[in-house]
């Protein structure tokens, strides 16, 4: 294939690159510099697991962390199989009593069984979403009003920036407690872990979008402000058409760093309130000590880290959707 | 019936600064016939801007007051409508949209849809935009953009049309052009216009009258200066009229003459900044 062909098959921006030379310089850059990092990363983390031992066997190193991967994985489909399988007898011990006694009272159980790695990250990502939608629910709203009055701006200030910094697990206890008091049903809709573990999420990711979202609408430029004031635009065509449109860059900033808190946040409120999600699977392998233990801690590091990516880049594609200026850099 | 269109009457106005209160205006007398073209000129910093913002009703005067058509200015309405220096077109709408926000603001209820949607498009059709009213606005040149602004502002059916230096930002040819444009719109719809310059052709060119102010700080109106060329006036054979030449004569004798800027540049620097900040903070 000619240079001049393989210039073309690359994305639209970089075609200034120059014949051949530049094509490989630029495959280089894009492609090897990073796993180079990525296999520079691999070597020392081998090299320096295995000189660490510790009371549950030597440090996990990949090798050992992708084995227990594979265990993971296998864990999960064995307990699916079973779950078919249950709901498979049940259905024919069933259909046999019916056919006995068409009036027969039929009763249909769900299994229970132990939540696998892959449902405890479902748990944590349901978990996490509830508790980041409810904080923008009220940090975006809040946020606009203080922006646009300096007084309640004054008012809040002093609040916002005392509980800005406190840690989730400073908050748990409290969260936890309130919520004993308050959430008593005798049939809950949700987990009362769960419930705990949301708010805390939402208490500590609700600061950035706030502040954020206050900063972007206190910076709207006057002259659209002037615009506004000689339309006599009312209150709600005022934060509908020329607010929100011109504060959506830094809503977003807020957003994305939020949601980078709650993640993070998650993880310490779910050991500590035993929420089944992937800090509750790093708390029980932690207690557990088996000589797998610190290889599995070890994978749910790297799912972690690989689901706060995910979901930073899932809001950087809603930020382009959403914003209205589509040839902004958005990083 | 002698009254006038709109009234300033002893005009003043201060704003506070950290070294105490900073008189920008002071005792600005001016009445305007129904339909009259003027326009503001002056040196930078003269308070020109100050003195449409006050009619505007985005500040307000310390003393004095502005009266238009019997009533009091004293809030911003689309009856003043702007024609901002700088276009303040909503970069997320199109030209069409943008004109659209205006419309819907000031015709609610009074037009129908279709009403609407034909008297957006006829008011972008006078400022010859029409072919490019589904662009958002950077995707249009600087002239185009400040023609959007035009037409938002026309489409209020203002009685009052106030200009920021609207074509300061343009190049020359631009600048001619859309002086002809407004020169031709204004034949049509006998609009009342306010008009800022810096520049002394479109100044004799374009007003009925032209008020030149004199240096800030407390700045006040000069003199006035009758333009009484006839209607249409062409560009090209104005340069060689003898009344024409007179005219210009005469706003650059007041400007470079009457009204030298004596200040260092240093002294002209820090009394601008002082000024601004006072702007800044009354807004």
């Amino acid at each position: 294939m000619s240079s001049g062909k393989l210039v073309q098959m690359l994305p639209a921006g970089i075609a200034q690159v120059d014949g051949f030379a530049g094509v490989i310089s630029f495959v280089a850059k894009t492609l090897g510099l990073p796993i180079l990092g990525l296999a520079l990363f691999l070597m020392f983390w081998q090299a320096g697991a295995s000189k660490i031992e510790t009371s549950l066997g030597t440090f996990p190193g990949p090798v050992e962390v992708w084995e227990q991967t594979q265990a993971l994985v296998a864990e999960h489909v064995e307990e699916q199989q079973r779950a078919e399988e249950f709901y498979q007898r049940q259905e024919e011990r069933n259909a046999k009593r019916l056919e006995k006694d068409p009036s027969a009272q039929i009763k249909v159980r769900e299994y229970i069984g132990k939540p696998t790695f892959f449902d405890q990250i479902g748990t944590s990502l349901v978990t996490v979403l509830a508790g980041f939608i409810i904080a923008s629910l009220i940090a975006i709203p809040l946020g606009i009003c203080i922006g646009l009055s300096s007084s309640l701006n004054a008012a809040l200030n002093p609040v916002i920036q005392i509980f800005k910094p406190v840690s989730p697990l400073a908050w748990l206890p409290l969260v936890t407690m309130v919520v004993s008091a308050v959430y008593v049903s005798d049939d809950p809709m949700f987990a009362k872990s769960f419930i705990t573990s949301l708010f805390t999420v939402a208490l500590c990711c609700l600061w950035p979008t706030l502040l954020n979202t206050s900063v972007g609408v206190s910076t709207i430029s006057p002259d659209l402000q002037n615009v506004s004031k000689v339309l006599r635009l009312s209150w709600m065509t005022h934060v509908v058409k020329i607010v929100l449109p011109s504060s959506v860059p830094m809503i977003f900033t807020g957003l994305r760093l939020s949601l980078g808190i709650a993640w993070m946040v998650l993880i310490a409120a779910e050991m500590l309130a035993q929420n089944p999600g992937l800090g509750k699977f790093v708390w029980d392998e932690f207690q557990n000590g088996s000589s797998n233990s610190l290889g599995r801690i070890m994978v749910a590091v790297l799912v972690i880290g690989l689901i706060g990516f995910a979901l930073d880049r899932i809001m950087l594609m809603v930020q382009r959707f959403v914003s209205w200026d589509k040839t902004a850099v958005i990083r | 019936m002698n009254k006038a269109h709109l009234e300033l009457t002893g005009v003043s106005i201060e704003f506070p600064t950290p070294k105490g209160s900073f008189k920008a205006l002071d005792d600005v007398n001016l009445k305007i016939k129904k339909g009259e073209f003027i326009s503001l000129i002056g040196h930078s910093g003269c308070g020109k801007s100050t003195v449409l913002n006050i009619v505007a009703g985005l500040h307000r005067a310390t003393t004095g007051g502005v009266v238009l058509d019997g009533k009091e200015v004293n809030e911003p309405g689309p009856e003043r409508a702007v024609v901002f220096q700088n276009h303040s077109l909503l970069p997320w709408l199109t030209a069409y949209e943008n004109v659209e926000l205006a419309v819907k603001q000031v015709f609610k209820g009074k037009k129908s849809k279709a009403e609407m949607r034909e008297w957006i498009e006829h008011n972008l059709n006078l400022v010859h935009m029409t072919h490019a009213m589904n662009k958002r606005p950077d995707e249009i040149s600087g002239g185009m953009k400040q023609r959007v602004g035009i037409a938002r502002a026309l489409a209020m059916e203002p009685s009052v049309l106030l200009m920021d230096e609207p074509f300061g930002a343009l190049d020359a040819l631009t600048r001619a052009h859309l002086q002809d444009s407004l020169m031709e719109i204004q034949k049509d719809l006998n609009n009342t216009v306010i008009m800022i310059t810096h520049d002394v052709d479109e100044a004799v060119l374009l007003s009925d009258r032209i008020v030149m102010m004199t240096n800030g700080p407390a700045a006040t109106v000069g003199e006035i200066l009758q333009v009484e060329l006839e209607r249409p006036r062409n560009r090209i054979q104005l340069a060689d009229d003898p009344q024409y030449n007179h005219y210009r004569h005469e706003v650059l004798s007041f400007l470079y003459e009457k009204q030298r800027k004596v200040e260092d540049i240093k002294e002209h620097q820090t009394a601008k900044k002082s000024q601004t900040e006072a702007t800044a903070k009354s807004a």
